[in-house]
Parts: structure tokens; sequence; C-alpha cells
């Protein structure tokens, strides 16, 4: 098949999926529900390895497809267009490959639910916009797909939808990413004036060639960063992510951990050309990152419900993929988001055979040694966790090394702040698998006699994720260690322009094999250390978390507090825009009436007419008008000559 | 031709339906206003993609001093800036009536011919090329509009519609007094002066009288859409009125003042605009903010939507006042987005309100239980609203934006918390009725079916089409707003 045919399939398989099971929800039986739902992703996935060859065979060059023209305005033209390069290929295969494993979990985790059909239509629709995302060959197009996906993780958030915590979880993901769109919308306005286009290859073209650091192009990088904020959970927009667990697990593994989230990711990387030339952007984002890692890591360390932990280890490990990019180390970020889209897409699958076992207990005080009825589950967590410590050789380690080696060549503060991160990830990661899998049982009777391990549909994404995080690493071992640096290889195109742009960003001493080394056993060291420092923890001393209602020390109350964030934004952006607006409906309308209306209402003692007017026949005044009307086009008939 | 057909065949048909009887009225109401959207549908289709005014009309009407001098002519004619709001107009009206064919109204027969008067008004308004003929047809739509408020409306309508009267007669003497000043203004020819529009194009008025007149039709048209502060009366107006007349203003009455500015503020007066029109803006910039802020804490739905509306008109007449092509083509395209959407709007705020006997948010919930139809129309219409992408809304705000944009960064940027806030209340909205566990009124809520079904699926399939090729009216608009931007640089 063509590529571009490919090109067009890629989402529209998903979208027709969406569409059978949107239109015929509650009529499609359940059986063929989950078949529908599988068959788009799946299928693409086909397609997106069919591509590949394609690819490949035109020795990499880079395939435009255009569909139509969008929206034109004199001489700007926003094409519906398609371009596939080496990182389109790569975020291709995480999202149909990652799409399809949690679409056949969510079969086995969904189909007892009223709502089964619409959400398998969901999940088809979000992948159709990521996949819109990713394939676009200009920013508009990955506007859309930035704001589509925003609606599916809406409407999936907020899928249980009678609970209204649940719904106000929606919308706070809803509304905290449009502050972020708005920062990328005029990000793409102030990129259509200055290069007169929004065709990636366009633009890029003129940045070559510009100042380093030139106002307009910091202005750009700032714009599409604070919407990169937005949808990957950054400072300050990171709030929504936690509650957005509220949306079934799946969802959260899906959405929430492996692909949405990381579009901000690929987003910097996509513009990496624009980010190039704007080297105080990259600081920004560097500090903005590790102050995210830091700050998510260290509220994980305390939290108690098996999935918010991870959701703030996925806002920390984003911090991680920025932090790469803040030392212009794209290729690493990239790879961190690729090894954890598989682990941590693991983790929250695994997360989800839990809660599932457990009938939806999502407290690890209350569990404990599931890994007697639990065995899959509990070996492939197991997996997941040693992943995302960064212990070798899984594949967390490899990726998070390699964003920490580019660091410490650009700031060595940065790096310990960052090996603290890490220090951190392992020991909340460990502590959460030694609660729940390890110890007694600390459940309720009932929900012991109800554990039982998940159906194949679920088990099996679990094993085929597990293979993935023990061997994704593999794919960009760094020459110190023997390897090739695979992908580095294969996306050094990608990068081109910005060495071309901006030679002195990329012309960082690299490190010698002695420093790497020694920072790569530094960072497996903290890493296995900090386990052991759980296992004594929660294993030997089976210490419990404290419940909720023990008074704690400041510290502790702080970060469980979350730091208080959310109060925070309550008080200074909610609470004020809700009083404003009683302040304004109920005394700005009405002072506003008073001064503008004043004349008006002046008229009225002299308006006995209108009141006259209101009674008497309807039909009549009717009548009046139509003749009236004649009256007018007759009126040339006399040649009326008041106007002269 | 077909323009003056667009006009008269309404007036055929509502005097058809006023002498009709109580229980043909309505089918008869539909049926005149299905006529009307197949003449829309012949100018739509057949229209020629240039800037050249096409099925036109013209008569002399009066003060032509003798036979071949200009005068005031009954002349009418349909450009790309006339084309979208004919559209609407055509589209909107058929769809109104059918609305309401599952109610039953008093007087049905003087109910429907209100609505096709009205509708061969707005008709008038967006295809008349001589100032006073626009000027008629502006004031004609005020009456039918009063009428249906006033008669058919809510406990408050006769103090509420006599503001509304006022707030809007008075704007209109003002563009009057503007009227007749430009018109003798324009040389004599053979012993006449001109009222037609293009004429008032060539006029080369002092700045100060320009000035002068910018702010006499400003405020006229300001009054008319409404912008910040002269949109007191619209909110009481929009809820006590019922909802079909409601569904008028603000699909489509409301473009008359966004159809006003560009039609005649910005290329009769350019060298005014160019002293005032970012006064004009920051007027709007600020009803776009303060109109979102008062919407999100509104608990009446239709009030809700009423500053919703308030809010997002605010957005197109900023765009206007940023005089880019961008500007315009947005604000175009956004003046029949809008109608669709807000006419969805307040359309399902009625259906909800028939099914509960409430439109408080805070005694509804829950309705999408059983309601596979209304929550996913509701849904799409509310994206359009929220201009998500691919959706009508986007179009017309990436493009309106973009022009304030480049019009100034910081009233630009405030402009585009309309992003932000359109998500707040719309979402909160759609939350607070179609969400969590259903409250009383709503546990038996029985979803749609029939008639009310189709306005709604009419409406997503526009919603859908202007946002997935909207090259399909962005290319008719362009070659005339094209030659409109000759006039206003």
């Amino acid at each position: 098949m063509s590529p571009h045919l490919l090109c067009i399939l890629i989402p529209l398989l998903p979208l027709l999926g969406f569409v059978v099971n949107g239109l015929g929800f509650r009529k499609v039986p359940t059986s063929l529900v989950g078949i529908v739902g599988l068959a788009g992703p799946v299928l693409a996935f086909l397609c997106v390895c069919l591509l590949w060859g394609n690819f490949h065979a035109g020795n990499d060059a880079v395939i435009k497809t255009t569909l139509f023209d969008w929206i034109s305005v004199g001489e700007m033209h926003i094409n519906f267009s398609f371009q596939i390069d080496q990182l389109t290929m790569l975020m291709l295969g995480i999202v149909t490959g990652i799409g399809s494993l949690i679409h056949l979990y969510s079969i086995g985790y969904m189909n007892h639910d009223e709502g089964y059909g619409k959400f398998m239509a969901f999940l088809n629709l979000f992948l159709f916009f990521m996949l819109l995302l990713v394939l676009g060959s200009n920013f508009v197009i990955m506007f859309i797909g930035w704001e589509g996906v925003g609606l599916c993780s809406y409407l999936l958030i907020g899928f249980w939808n009678t609970n209204t915590s649940y719904n106000n979880a929606a919308r706070k993901a809803f509304v905290m990413n449009r502050i972020g769109d708005l920062g990328f919308l005029l990000g793409i306005f102030t990129i259509m004036t200055t290069f007169g286009s929004v065709e990636y290859t366009d633009v890029f073209e003129q940045v070559v060639g510009m100042d380093v650091n030139a106002p307009v192009i910091l202005t750009i990088t700032l714009l599409l960063f604070v919407g990169a904020m937005g949808k990957s959970a950054q400072i300050p927009l990171f709030t929504w992510l936690p509650d957005a667990m509220a949306g079934p697990t799946p969802v959260s593994a899906l959405i929430h951990a492996a692909t949405m989230v990381t579009a901000g990711i690929y987003m910097v990387v996509r513009a990496n050309v624009l980010f190039s030339m704007a080297p105080l952007t990259l600081d920004i984002i560097g500090g903005i990152a590790i102050a995210t890692a830091l700050l998510a890591a260290s509220i994980g360390l305390l939290q108690n419900d098996i999935k918010k932990v991870l959701a703030y280890s996925t806002v920390s490990q984003l911090g991680y993929m920025f932090l790469g990019l803040g030392a212009a180390a794209y290729t690493a970020g990239m790879f961190h988001v690729i090894t954890h889209a598989f682990f941590k897409a693991l983790l929250f699958l695994g997360a989800g055979s839990v809660i599932h076992a457990m009938s939806n207990e999502q407290d690890i005080r209350n569990m404990g040694g599931l890994r007697k009825s639990l065995p899959i589950t509990y070996w492939t967590f197991l997996v997941g966790t040693i992943a995302i410590a960064g212990i070798p050789p899984f594949a967390g380690f490899f990726s998070k090394d390699e964003i920490l080696a580019h660091v410490y060549e650009h700031s060595k503060v940065l790096w310990a702040l960052g090996l603290l991160g890490s220090a951190m990830t392992s020991f909340y990661m460990f502590r959460l698998l030694f609660l729940t899998f390890f110890g007694e049982f600390r459940g309720t009777d009932e929900q012991k006699h109800h554990l039982h391990e998940s159906p194949l549909s679920m088990t099996l994404p679990l094993l085929v994720l597990a293979v993935l995080s023990v061997v994704g690493g593999f794919m960009n071992v760094p020459e110190v260690l023997g390897g090739h640096s695979v992908l580095a290889e294969f996306m050094s195109p990608l990068f081109d322009q910005a060495r071309q742009a901006n030679p002195a960003l990329f012309e960082a001493n690299a490190l010698d094999h002695g420093t790497e080394l020694m920072l790569m056993s530094i960072s497996a060291g903290v890493a296995i250390v900090m386990a052991v420092v759980a296992y004594v923890m929660y294993v030997r001393n089976a210490a419990v978390p404290a419940p909720d209602s023990q008074v704690r020390s400041l510290p502790q109350q702080v970060v469980y507090g979350k730091y208080y964030i959310d109060d925070f934004y309550d008080r200074l952006i909610v609470r004020p825009v809700r009083g404003l607006g009683d302040a304004f409906y109920s005394l700005g309308e009405f002072v506003i009436d008073a001064v503008v209306g004043g004349v008006a209402w002046s008229v009225r003692s002299s308006a006995g007419v209108f009141r006259r007017a209101q009674s008497g026949s309807i039909g009549l005044y009717v009548l009046l008008m139509v003749l009236s009307i004649t009256l007018f086009i007759a009126l040339r008939f006399f040649n009326w000559k008041v106007f002269n | 031709m077909l323009t003056l057909f667009l006009i008269l065949f309404p007036i055929v048909a509502a005097t058809a339906v006023l002498f009709s009887t109580d229980t043909i009225a309505k089918t008869a109401a539909l049926i005149g206003a299905i006529g009307e959207l197949v003449i829309v549908g012949v100018v739509f289709f057949t229209f020629v993609a240039n800037d050249q005014y096409q099925f036109g009309f013209d008569y002399a009407w009066f003060g032509a001093a003798t036979n071949g001098s200009s005068g005031v002519r009954l002349s009418g004619a349909i450009d790309g800036i006339s084309l979208l709001p004919v559209v609407l107009t055509g589209l909107v009206t058929p769809l109104i009536i059918l609305s309401t064919f599952k109610q039953t109204y008093t007087r049905p027969t003087s109910f429907y011919a209100l609505i096709l008067f009205m509708q061969a008004a707005l008709m008038g308004v967006f295809v008349a090329r001589d100032g006073f003929l626009f000027y008629f047809f502006f004031e004609a739509a005020l009456i039918p509009i009063y009428f249906l408020a006033a008669m058919w409306g809510g406990e408050n309508r006769i103090a509420v519609t006599f503001k509304f009267f006022v707030y809007t007669i008075f704007g209109s003497l003002l563009m009057l007094v503007a009227l007749v000043y430009l018109y003798r203004q324009t040389p004599l020819v053979s012993g006449a002066h001109s009222a037609a529009i293009a004429d008032f194009y060539a006029l080369n008025l002092s700045a100060k009288a320009q000035g002068w007149v910018f702010w006499a039709f400003f405020i006229a048209f300001a009054v008319k859409m409404p912008l910040f502060p002269f949109h007191t009366w619209q909110p009481d107006t929009y809820v006590e009125s019922p909802t079909p007349a409601t569904m008028l203003l603000a699909g489509i009455m409301l473009k008359m003042g966004v159809y006003g500015l560009i039609r005649l503020i910005l290329p009769i007066v350019p060298e005014g605009v160019n002293i005032w029109g970012s006064t004009a803006m920051i007027l709007a910039v600020i009803g776009i903010v303060y109109g979102a802020i008062i919407a999100v804490r509104q608990r009446d739905m239709k009030r809700l939507i009423a500053y919703s509306s308030f809010s997002h008109v605010g957005l197109m007449a900023a765009g206007v006042f940023s005089r880019s092509e961008m500007g315009l083509q947005g604000a175009l395209i956004q003046m029949l987005a809008h109608g669709v959407n807000v006419v969805g709007l307040f359309f399902i705020a009625e259906l909800i309100l028939q099914r509960t006997g409430t439109r408080q948010l805070d005694q509804l919930g829950g309705i999408t239980r059983n309601t596979p139809r209304l929550t996913v129309y509701f849904m799409i219409i509310l994206l359009g609203s929220v201009a998500l992408p691919l959706t009508n809304g986007f179009v017309g705000e990436f493009l309106l934006l973009s022009g304030v944009y480049g019009y100034n960064h910081y009233i630009g940027l405030a402009a585009g918390l309309t992003i932000i806030f359109g998500a707040v209340y719309m979402l909160r909205m759609y939350q607070k009725s179609m969400f969590g566990q259903p409250a009383p009124r709503t546990a038996t809520f029985v979803d749609l079916a029939g008639s009310d079904s189709y306005v709604l699926l009419i409406l997503c399939v526009f919603v859908f089409w202007m946002g997935l090729y909207p090259a399909s009216f962005l290319k008719l608009t362009e070659p005339a707003v094209l030659n409109l931007m000759q006039f206003i640089k």
C-alpha cells in the first residue's frame, strides 16, 4: 500500500471504531463491542508496521500527504496534511502499539460496566485524536489533536458521570488544559505572523539563520511551552493529573501515563529547531522540570492511593523528560518517553488488576500480601518497579541515565537534584510494591474471599509490557557499555537543522567514559540503596502508613496535603473569579444599567404611547405593519421630497 | 431578482399564515420557511465567488429629482458579506418553527406570521444596498420581535420589552441622523443626492465628522449586538422572551449589529475607525471577559446562555475592529457558527424546561441517564460553542483571535480568555444539568424524538460541516472581504 494511503488509514481506523461503537451504543452486542473496539487500534498498528517498512525503504525521507486545504485566509493556507518522519514513526509505534494492548486490557476490565460500548468508543476516539496530533504536518493539525485528546480525557475522567467529584476532576482537567491551550494558540498566531506559515518544514527552514535568543523566538517557544505545561502537567499546571485518576484505570494507563501527557515532550522535540534557537527558554524549561520532578516525587512519598502514587510518579517522570529537553538532549527525552510508556502503562495496568481483584479498593493500607493470589500481576509489577526505579539493565535505567548524563554536562547542581529525585522515585515505588504485595493482607474478609488473578485479556498486556520494560532500554545502549545508540542514530536527522542553526548548543563537551560510568554507578547505586531502605521499612519492620485520623508532624502534614497547592489556586483564582462574577452580576449590571440606561429610563415618563401599544389585538398590529411596509414601498410613486 | 423574492416570499407566506386557521398555522409557516430556505439554497449554491453583487434588484423609491437620478432607492443584492447572514436567516428560521412543533402557543396565526415577518425584515437588512432601505428593515425587524416578546413572553415581559424597545430605538435614532447626514453629503447628481451605501463609501468626510458618524453608527449596532456597556437590556429580554423569539434575537438579530459594523462603519468612516476603533475594540474585549465571568455564576440556563452569547459577540466585534482579513473572515463565519450554536443551546434549555419545569441548574442533574440523543446533541453543540477544533466555533474563534492578536498582543491575550472561561461555564452547565445523580424533576426525563430531534440533528450537521470544511464558506466570502479591505486602509 502506498504510504499516503497508510497515513490516512492509521487515524481513520480507530475513528471508524468510534463511529460504530458510538452510534451503536447499547445496540451492538457486548461480545462485538470488544472486537470492534480492538480492531481499530490493532489494524492501525499493522498499518504503522507497513508504513515503517515504506519509510525505511525510502531512505527515511520525510513523507508528506496533503488531504485538503482546511482553513485558508489570504496568503495563509492551513492544510489538513500529514507528515511522516522519524519522530512521527516513533510516536505512531507507541500510540498504536501500547494503545492496542490497553484496548485489549479494557475488554477484560470494562466488559461488565454498563457503559462498556461508550468506553471503547471514547478510547478509539482518543486514539484518533492522538494520531492526528503526531501525524499532523503543521502546528494547527497538532492543535486539533491536542484539544481533541483533551476532550477525550475529559470524557473518560468523568466516565462514571453520576459521581460529582469525578465530574469535577474531569472539568478541572479540561479547564487547566485550556489555559495551556491558550498559550499554544497564541504561539501559533505568533508563528503565523512571523513566518507566514504554520507548516513545520516552512517554519523550521526560516528559523535557521535567525539570531539565537531573538525575542520573537523566545516568545514563540515560551508560549508553546505554556501549552506543553498544561498537557504534560508541569508546574504550575500539574494539579489536574492526580485528580484525573478518577477515570477508569485503562484510561490512566493510556492517556494519563503513556501517550497524551507526553504530547508536550513531542511538541518540544517536534519544534526542536525553534527551541534550540532559544537557550533561554530551554533553561526555563529545565528549571520548571526539575522543580516539578522533585515536588511530585516528594508528594508521592506519602500517598496511600495506589493510583495517586503512580500519578505523582508520572508528573515527576514527565519532569525528567523535560529536564532532558532543557539540556537540549532531545533524543534522551524521547527515549524516556518511550521507556516510560512501557513501564508506566505496565504499572497502571498492574494497579488496575489489583483494584479489580480488590473489589475497587485503592488504598494500599488495606492491601498487603497480594503476591500469592495475584502472581502474574505481582511479577510484572515488580518488573515495572525495577524499570522505573532505574536499576540496570531494565529500561528506565538507560533512559533516565542518559538524561542525567546530559544534565551533568549542563549543570552539576541540576544533576544532583535529579539524582535526589531518582532516589525518591526508587523509594516510593518500592514502598508501593511492598505495601501492596508483601506482608499480611489488611483488607476485609469479603475482599480476601474475592481475591483472584485477572483474566488473560488483562494479564497478556501485562506480560508484553513487562518484556518491553525489561528490554526496552537496549534500543539506545550508550557506547561506553558497548552499545551503538541505535535510537540516537535513528533520530539524528531530526536535529540537523537545529545543529545548523545553533551549533554552540550542541558543542557541549562530551563526557569521558570514566565519568559516564561513574555517573551510572552512582544513580544505579542510589536506586538500589533506596529500594533496600524501603524493604527494611515496609517488609522487615512491616510498617504501615498511618490512618488519616492520626496527627502528623508539620512537614509531613504539608507534604501529605500536597503542599496545599490546590487550596492556594482555589483562594487565588477560583474564588476571586466567583466573587467577581457575583459582584458583576448583582452590582456591576445595576450600575451600568443606571448610568447607560439613565437616558432611556427618563424617556419612560413620556412613554404612554408604548404602554398603550401593549393592549389590544395583536392581529391588528401585524396588519398595521404589513400596511406600513406596503405604504413605504408605495412611497416611491409619490416622489416624496423630504430628503432633498 | 432572487434577492427581492427573498424579502417578498416570507411576507406573502406570513400573510397567508395570518389568515389561515389555528390548526394549520404551524405547518403553513414551516412550509413557507422551507420555501424560503429553497431560495436561499439556490442563492448559496449558484453564488459565484467574486466581489460582485449578485441576484440584485433596483427600483427608484423617493427623493429622485428626475428620472435617472439616484435618490433613495429600493435596491438590494447579495455579495460575499451578505451571503452568510442570508444563509443563516434562511437556515435558522425553519428550524425555529420546527422547534415549536411540540408546543402550543396561543394565537398561533399571529405568532407564526410574526416570525415570518421577522425573517423578511432580517433578509432585507442583510441585502439592502441603500442606506435608508437598510434603516427601514433594521427598524422593521424590531416590530415583530417586540410583539413576540411582549405578547408571548414571561411574567416580567412588559417592563423588559419596554427597556429593550427604548434601548434599540435610541440607538436607531442615532443611526438615522447619521444616515441623513451622509445622504446630504453625497454629491448632487442630476439634482438628487444618493443614499446608496456604495456612494457613502466614496465620501470624503473630515476626521471630525467621521468621529461623529462613527459613534452614531457604533451605538446603534452596539445596542443591537449588544456590546459592553450597552447590554443590560439583553439578558432579561432573552430570558423573558418565548424561546423562539430568543432564538431569533440571539441567532439572527444580533448579527444585524455585526453586519452593520462590517458593511457600514468600516468602509464609510475609515478615519473614524482609525481614531475610535481601539476604544470600540477595548469595549468589546471588556465585554468578552465581563460577560464570561458573569456566565460562570449563572444558575438559570437561559440566562447563562444569554451572557455567553454576549461574551461571544464581543469577540466578533473585536475581530471586525482588528480590520484584518483574518478578523473579518472570522467574524463572517462566526456569525453563522454562533447563530447555529446559540439557537441549539437555547432550544436545549427550552426542551429541559418543558420536560422538568425548570431551567435552574441546581434543580437539574442526571439527565444523561436515559437520553442518548439529547446527551450527544447537547455535547456536540457545546463543543461548537467552546470552539473545539473540527467544530464550527473553532474556525471562527481561531480567525477572530488571530486577527485581534495581530492587532495587539495584550488585547489578543485578554480576548483569548474566552477560550478558558467558555470551557468553564459551558462544562459547568453541562455537568449540572446532564451529569450527577438524577434530581426529582429529572428522574423521568424522556429522550428527544421527532421534530425536536431533527432540529438538533440539522444543527449538529452544520457544526461539523463548518468545522471540517470551512472552505465551502470562506471561499465565497473572501473576494468581497478583500474588496472591502480596500476601503478601510
